[in-house]
């Protein structure tokens, strides 16, 4: 009895992942090997099982790596890989430098000061992600707000050209991830003893190096998990290239997605899928390791 | 420091909030603006609203959109509970690193290959495309952000309150419908919510999972918006915002007066 | 010792051939893993009985209450309660009820609410609960609480509740787990008569794991004494003490001094122990003899030897040293007494003066003492 209910608890959600989860992400693996081709579905092999044993050998003959030597051999992608790569790290850094002092304030802000806090960074994760890129439409294109403001103050004499440029994509991506950069590093902030930076002022450091050489070092988990919960999202990122980036401005999301519904190249789709996804194997089980280190490091 | 804001703390917080705050404040300000020219100010009105409610096509997919969002966080609240429950109760089985793989791999997944992967699954299986199949799509990825949540508050529950129950006569259903998901209710709940704004908020596997006749609200929007800004959508998303806000604020403040109260009630308990 | 005093006699089952046991471990073994929880244990258990499972944390003791319980099953042997064994039983259909050590009161119920759990889960029919439970609740001095959740009482209140929860089903048996552990000394040393009162009163088999030997003492009918998975004796708390069978429990079991040697023989059968070249055997008493040249310890506590300056006359067991070291602790003065071999013994003496007309003090030579009978000499 109590074998036949685990089995059923355990059953339910693990065949539904499996449907849901694994088999399409096989279907996707099966595709990049395929063909493209003029039909419904427009992709061949197709596999067809009533043709038993020899029908499936003849099918798996007809699978290739053709995709991948393709992707390889056509510059626009490897360029799409490397300026997403390059995105995502550069508003990675940028979230950072924004985000610390906010962390840091927040962890030092009087007691009954920071559940309100808390609630003003998680209030935006709650929004929809759309609309806030789509605030910034507003504001950065050539008659927006941030040019009223700049001529305004005479910063500048002649509008600048910021929407559609990858600027914008990089202030879309510090915007929208902000609070997964926050979040970590004020978790960290918090529990620091406060007695630890007395300590080390009393052991002659300056308020500077209190910071440089306590303060900083102890933070370096709750860095390093924002760091990765920015940079992993950032890489796949579809909706702040498409709206905030120009036609120069190439990220590997968009590239799939045009791949996908303009160009209707369902197998090349599915092999710049799973080089996104091999790109990103790196950075996620690194991620992995540093919360299991955190993990141990609390116990 | 408890006492006061230093200078520098006090001027991060504020960049920083006015940072994250100013963008939706303009956003807010213009859907009043009388003019269609979303960027220079004309005066106040309201009238974007009133035609935003007399467009139907919004109207459908925010329906649309709340049906789906509805339906998917229950489904996904009830698998990730289970699949909570099966992550810190069951111990080994057959399979385990792959089950918790797959519990945590949505997570990470780019939305992109997400999308991409079951439109074609739906395809291979011959499925037809509408709401339905982004409730499953939605399901699916809501329900590993639900057992995360729950699965962390699990974590945490002392397991003989759970052995006391069944020592007292419950059986092992009973137990966990009378002890165990009364308390880790607050868990579940933020886990429905979690599911619910996760739902209402994405585009990208909607896109992809979608069919000709059931359209999302984020669709709309994002095909609206790709023609440009507009004080229509700027009105929309004062609604959405001011929900959300809504939401938030009264959740944080019941659950600080349930905090107070709490404490009110062990300082009454000492006496 | 706090038992009933039967009108036939003295509380003790155990003794009598004909009395059958509510409990029987029959060659119980519990492996996790490669870990032996529970190695190969057979006892008996008697209906009314207050009964300790004493030893330190990992000994296998909360395995075996979890055991009776039905959270863990025996992976060898057989459990019976009242001659039927349990082992298919689940714990929701089990004539047995625990006391958590972390107590387990459900927090999203109030103090009535937690007390009726298990009621409603009976065969009780739901008019009768309401009795039942204000009857648990005067039982345990709870009335004024009834409708309090249990974060708002204190902790010695939550353990009342705990135990009227377990209570209220009238379980055939009562499985206490460190249930006194949270609880700070004097409170403890409140609740532990609390406690005994409420087991007599009720007339329920408790059984009790504890680490704290001075509960044990205190509360039980019986302590076993667990080490390893294995129980090394079952006794009553005055023969653990005064007759411990084991190194290991006169060692558990408050404070001894131990000195190793041969075992020896006389010509009538009195054993002694030989401790080194030139010195005076040991003699004490012995339960099990054993053939001489055995290795043995013998073992006698402090407050069963005398000190003083002058030499005794006629007594075997003396020994001379210097003090090394006093710990006063108020009513008696532990003294360290170092011997020229290098032995260190302690002595106990009763406070009867005041401090400032003791005879000895740091630095005395001084002779230890004590009776043929004070000590044990122990084969293991």
């Amino acid at each position: 009895m109590t074998k036949l209910r685990r089995f059923i608890l355990i059953f339910v959600p693990y065949s539904w992942l499996v449907i849901l989860f694994l088999v399409p992400f096989g279907i996707v693996l099966k595709i990049s090997l395929s063909d493209i081709a003029i039909a419904r579905p427009p992709y061949t092999p197709i596999l067809d099982l009533s043709t038993g044993w020899a029908g499936f050998k003849e099918y798996l003959s007809q699978l290739d790596f053709e995709n991948f030597v393709f992707l390889a051999e056509d510059r626009l992608y490897f360029l799409a890989y490397l300026s997403s790569l390059k995105i995502a790290l550069i508003s990675t850094v940028l979230t950072l430098i924004v985000g610390y002092p906010i962390a840091y304030g927040m962890a030092k802000a009087p007691n009954h000061w920071r559940p309100t806090l808390m609630m003003l960074v998680i209030l935006p994760f709650w929004t929809s992600f759309l609309i806030r890129v789509y605030a910034w439409m507003g504001i950065l294109s050539q008659e927006g707000f941030l040019n009223q403001f700049l001529l305004w103050t005479g910063l500048t004499s002649a509008p600048l050209t910021i929407l559609n440029t990858d600027i914008a994509v990089y202030i879309g991506i510090v915007y929208t991830y902000l609070p997964f950069m926050i979040l970590p590093i004020y978790a960290t902030l918090e529990k620091l003893d406060d007695s630890l930076i007395e300590a080390a002022e009393d052991l002659g450091c300056s308020r500077l190096s209190a910071f440089w050489l306590v303060t900083a070092p102890l933070s370096k988990p709750g860095v390093i998990a924002g760091c990765f919960l920015v940079f992993i999202p950032a890489l796949g990122e579809f909706v702040i290239p498409s709206l905030l980036g120009g036609s120069d401005t190439i990220m590997i999301g968009k590239v799939l997605w045009d791949e996908f519904f303009s160009n209707r190249d369902w197998p090349v789709a599915s092999a710049v899928a799973i080089i996104l996804l091999l790109l990103l194997v790196i950075p996620i089980i690194l991620f992995q390791r540093n919360e299991q280190k955190n993990r141990e490091a609390n116990q | 420091m408890t006492g006061r804001f230093s200078w520098f703390n006090a001027t991060s917080l504020t960049f920083g909030f006015v940072f994250l705050y100013l963008p939706m404040l303009i956003l807010i300000i213009f859907s009043f603006n009388e003019s269609r020219l979303v960027t220079v100010w004309a005066g106040f009105s309201t009238k974007w609203y009133g035609e935003l409610f007399q467009n139907e096509a919004f109207l459908d997919a925010a329906w649309v959109t709340l049906k789906v969002a509805f339906w998917s966080s229950t489904f996904a609240t009830v698998l990730g509970t289970i699949a909570a429950y099966v992550m810190v109760r069951s111990g080994r089985f057959l399979g385990r690193t792959l089950f918790s793989g797959m519990i945590y791999a949505p997570l990470v997944m780019p939305e992109v290959i997400t999308g991409l992967s079951l439109l074609l699954f739906f395809i291979a299986i011959g499925m037809d495309r509408g709401a339905t199949t982004i409730i499953l799509a939605h399901t699916t990825f809501s329900m590993c952000y639900v057992s995360v949540v729950v699965s962390s508050r699990l974590a945490s529950f002392d397991r003989s309150l759970e052995e006391a129950a069944l020592d007292l006569g419950c059986t092992p259903f009973d137990a966990f419908f009378s002890v165990t998901l009364p308390i880790i209710a607050p868990a579940v709940i933020s886990g429905w919510l979690l599911a619910f704004t996760l739902s209402l908020d994405d585009l990208v596997i909607a896109s992809f999972t979608t069919g000709p006749s059931s359209t999302t609200l984020p669709i709309k929007i994002f095909s609206a918006v790709r023609l440009g800004v507009s004080p229509e959508i700027n009105a929309l998303s004062t609604i959405m915002i001011g929900l959300v806000t809504i939401g938030v604020i009264s959740a944080s403040l019941a659950s600080r007066g349930l905090i107070a109260r709490r404490e009110k009630e062990e300082r009454l308990a000492q006496k | 010792m706090a038992q009933t005093q039967h009108p036939q006699g003295v509380f003790a089952p155990w003794d009598d051939p004909a009395e059958k046991p509510i409990i029987r471990f029959q060659s119980v073994s519990k492996h996790f893993g490669d870990f032996t929880a529970i190695d190969d244990l057979t006892l008996d258990i008697y209906s009314r009985e207050f009964f300790a499972l004493l030893g330190p944390s990992g000994c296998g003791k909360t395995t075996l209450m979890r055991m009776l319980a039905g959270f863990e099953a025996p992976s060898e042997g057989t459990i019976l309660l009242d001659d039927k064994d349990i082992a298919a039983v689940p714990p929701n259909q089990r004539a047995v009820n625990m006391m958590f050590q972390s107590y387990a009161l459900f927090p999203h119920l109030n103090v009535h609410d937690n007390i009726a759990f298990g009621l409603k889960r009976s065969s009780m029919p739901k008019t009768e609960i309401p009795a039942r439970v204000d009857e648990m609740l005067r039982l345990t001095r709870l009335e004024k609480f009834a409708k309090r959740k249990p974060h708002q009482i204190s902790g010695g209140q939550r353990q009342r509740v705990a135990l009227a929860r377990s209570l209220a089903k009238a379980p055939k048996l009562l499985l206490l787990d460190e249930p006194l552990g949270a609880l700070d000394k004097k409170l403890r040393n409140d609740t532990q008569f609390e406690l005994m009162d409420i087991q007599e009163r009720t007339g329920t088999t408790f059984v009790i794991v504890t680490h704290d030997q001075e509960e044990a003492m205190t509360v039980a009918s019986r302590i076993a004494v667990m080490d390893e998975g294995r129980i090394v004796q079952v006794d009553t708390p005055d023969r653990i003490y005064e007759t411990p069978n084991a190194v290991y429990v006169a060692d558990f079991i408050g404070d001894v001094n131990l000195v190793h040697g041969k075992l020896h023989n006389d010509d009538q059968g009195r054993p002694s122990v030989h401790w080194g070249e030139g010195r005076t055997p040991i003699v004490g008493s012995m339960m099990d003899p054993a053939p001489a040249g055995t290795e043995v310890h013998f073992a006698v506590r402090p407050e069963k030897i005398n000190i003083g300056t002058e030499r005794p006359r006629d007594v075997t067991n003396c020994v001379r040293g210097k003090i090394l070291d006093i710990a006063y602790l108020g009513n008696i003065s532990t003294y360290h007494v170092e011997l020229p071999s290098g032995e260190v013994f302690k002595a106990q003496a009763t406070n009867s003066r005041r401090i400032a007309r003791r005879s000895f003090t740091w630095e005395d030579t001084v002779w230890l003492w004590w009776s043929d009978t004070a000590g044990i000499i122990l084969t293991r």
